[in-house]
């Protein structure tokens, strides 16, 4: 199986890393419960959640600072479950980057070679280090002490840190997160085109879903220690499994429905209210069945007057926010409640007079939303 | 209120002044101003009494501070391992410890010396012919013991400051438990170590009270300065004072800087 992302291509069937049944149990609290991945050589894959949901603890049992309670994990094709993480070959970038403060740059580069046995000579570690910091822009950075560096060079001291030792995997804790919005967003574009460069399998654990869905190949949803959900960030927008995943990716409206008739691939079914709209369905649900129905915000439109054939809900708007390029109405509907709708810029052109308290009609094209599966 | 800060600082610090500014008097009266000498500079380092209590001070104190860096910092390091009730418990006894009167710290210590002495000595003697006794090895153990809790307290609270990631940052990076401790703990501790260190020589230096219980026959400077006032106070004695507070002095300004160019673990 092959498949194409935004990014590019990655053939699967070469696992550098498998969690297999993996559980961590602190105490009571089941940090992580009965994990299965498979993660690919060479992709860059996200794991993505709130915080509490396990992501940190399944990058930790592969960095090796935990031990799964059950279960085991695979690195390149070896259990390592059981192996400290100076045995392990994947290296990590601390959330607050860890450098070391007695150190220099160059030092803090160097520090993973310098424990290789049996030694590496000085000239080569010298040469290695000088490669690394240019690959980071930190060329001339070598002799600095730590404290003298901004925090995004710290960041840059951290992946050169890392990626000198030409790790299997490179594990990334929230690397971003101490950063500013500009500095993320050039940090992040500078992330992707190093591992494309580098080749090397880059594992990100974040809680921000742009970023996820940016930068990953797959993203791995978790929640309350289990994975919710694995796939593209296209898949995962469009067709989250899961009501956790549909509210945790993007926005969505999730509205209670009863199945009328589904097919492969299509349903209809009956909002409460008795609007009867026909919304895709990932799996064929049992007709009669009580489900959720989820449904982006940009994928309803709103108009001043009913169109023929597509069916409508009539509500009244309570709230609009202007983002610029988009308008974003919240309308209250009788039974249903609260409905976001999100409209381009000239959509709202053609709704004139249209603010707070008019009453406007939701239309639902057909396949908008989809049903969801249980969590 | 500056007043007030002025008259506790005057009240805390004239004395110690005036002992300094007396040393250089030319009269043989201690309490007075009589011109300007450094005779008795002189006088007390050609002195072989004070020189002989000197050596021994500074040998026990550099004994002692050894000792006390090196089982202080393993014990700090241990007690940051430890878990809950426990760590609580001897955080507690090493506070006390400190606080704990220097003549109640003399006392039990003479107590527990004596003690365990009269117990093994008729064994002793009988299998060696040798006696355990009061002297330089029980004032390095009294000593020892009492700034161990200074160094535990030093280290422990630099340990706490300490981020964590560190050390697995280091194990991420492919070094053991051994080396990470050589090349990022040890490193990262020393400024506390150092400053412990100093602050237990500066402490057994000056230390009396405790020295006055278990130094047996042997003479420390402060034994030596208390006997010679009961002799008569000579401006001699100043100038010891001087000195040994001039050498504390340095030695806290070393520790000091050695802790500032350290900088904390944290400073990132």
């Amino acid at each position: 199986m092959t498949y194409a992302t935004g990014h590019h291509t990655v053939s699967a069937g070469a696992a550098i890393a498998e969690f297999v049944n993996t559980s961590k149990r602190y105490g009571e609290v089941l940090a992580a419960d009965r994990l299965n991945l498979r993660i690919e050589k060479g992709e860059f894959l996200s794991f993505l959640g709130p915080s509490g949901c396990g992501k940190t603890t399944a990058l930790r049992m592969l960095a090796g600072f935990e031990t799964p309670t059950e279960g085991t994990i695979l690195i390149d094709g070896r259990e390592l479950a059981a192996e400290p993480a100076y045995r392990r070959p994947v290296n990590m970038v601390f959330q607050h980057y860890a450098l070391f403060p007695h150190m220099t740059v160059a030092e803090n580069v160097a520090y993973g070679l310098r424990q290789r046995r049996p030694k590496m000579a000085k000239a080569e570690i010298a040469t290695r280090v000088a490669k690394a910091l240019d690959t980071v822009r930190l060329g001339e950075f070598g002799p600095r002490r730590i404290w003298q560096m901004s925090g995004g060079q710290q960041q840059r001291v951290a992946l050169a840190r890392a990626i000198v030792n030409e790790p299997k995997i490179l594990l990334l804790d929230e690397p971003m997160a101490a950063l500013d919005a500009k500095l993320r967003a050039e940090m992040q574009m500078e992330l992707l085109s190093l591992q494309r460069s580098l080749g090397i399998t880059f594992i990100l654990v974040t809680h921000d879903q742009q970023e996820a869905l940016s930068m990953s190949d797959r993203i791995c949803i978790m929640g309350k220690g289990r994975i919710m959900q694995i796939g593209t960030p296209r898949e995962l927008y469009d067709l989250p499994a899961n009501r956790y995943v549909a509210d945790f990716v993007g926005r969505a409206n999730i509205l209670p429905a009863r199945v009328r008739t589904a097919s492969e691939g299509r349903a209809q079914v009956e909002l409460s209210g008795g609007l009867a709209v026909e919304v895709t369905a990932p799996f064929v649900p049992t007709p009669g069945a009580a489900v959720e129905v989820a449904v982006r915000p940009e994928a309803l439109r709103l108009a001043l007057a009913p169109e023929p054939g597509v069916p409508a809900l009539a509500a009244t708007v309570t709230h609009m926010t202007f983002f610029g390029e988009h308008i974003e109405y919240l309308l209250a509907h009788p039974v249903l409640g609260a409905v976001q709708v999100m409209l381009p810029r000239q959509a709202e052109r053609a709704l004139p007079g249209a603010g707070v308290g008019a009453r406007l009609h939701i239309l639902w094209d057909p396949g908008s939303g989809l049903v969801l599966g249980q969590d | 209120m500056r007043l007030y800060a002025l008259a506790v600082y005057a009240f805390l610090y004239l004395p110690i002044g005036i002992i300094a500014l007396f040393s250089f008097s030319a009269g043989r009266n201690a309490s007075q101003m009589q011109g300007f000498s450094t005779q008795w500079y002189g006088r007390a380092l050609s002195n072989p009494f004070v020189i002989d209590a000197l050596k021994t001070s500074a040998g026990i104190a550099l004994t002692s501070a050894v000792l006390a860096s090196v089982f202080g910092t393993l014990a700090a390091l241990a007690l940051s391992g430890m878990k809950g009730r426990w760590r609580a418990l001897f955080d507690a006894l090493i506070y006390i410890a400190v606080m704990i009167p220097g003549i109640v710290i003399g006392i039990a210590t003479l107590i527990a010396l004596v003690t365990v002495f009269n117990a093994l000595n008729p064994w002793l003697a009988a299998a060696t012919g040798w006696q355990l006794s009061m002297g330089a090895g029980s004032l390095v153990a009294a000593h020892g013991l009492f700034t161990m809790s200074l160094v535990i307290i030093l280290v422990r609270a630099r340990i706490e400051g300490m981020d964590r990631a560190l050390i697995e940052a280091s194990s991420d990076l492919g070094a053991g438990p051994l080396a990470t401790f050589r090349q990022v703990t040890l490193p990262l501790l020393a400024p506390a170590i150092l400053a412990g260190f100093l602050l237990s020589f500066t402490f057994s230096f000056d230390d009396f009270i405790i020295a006055f219980f278990v130094a047996g026959s042997e003479t420390t400077l402060p034994i030596y300065i208390f006997s010679s006032i009961r002799r008569g106070v000579t401006p001699e004695i100043n100038a010891i004072g001087t000195m040994v507070m001039a050498a504390s002095l340095l030695m806290l300004v070393i520790a000091q800087l050695t802790l500032r160019r350290g900088g904390t673990p944290k400073d990132q």
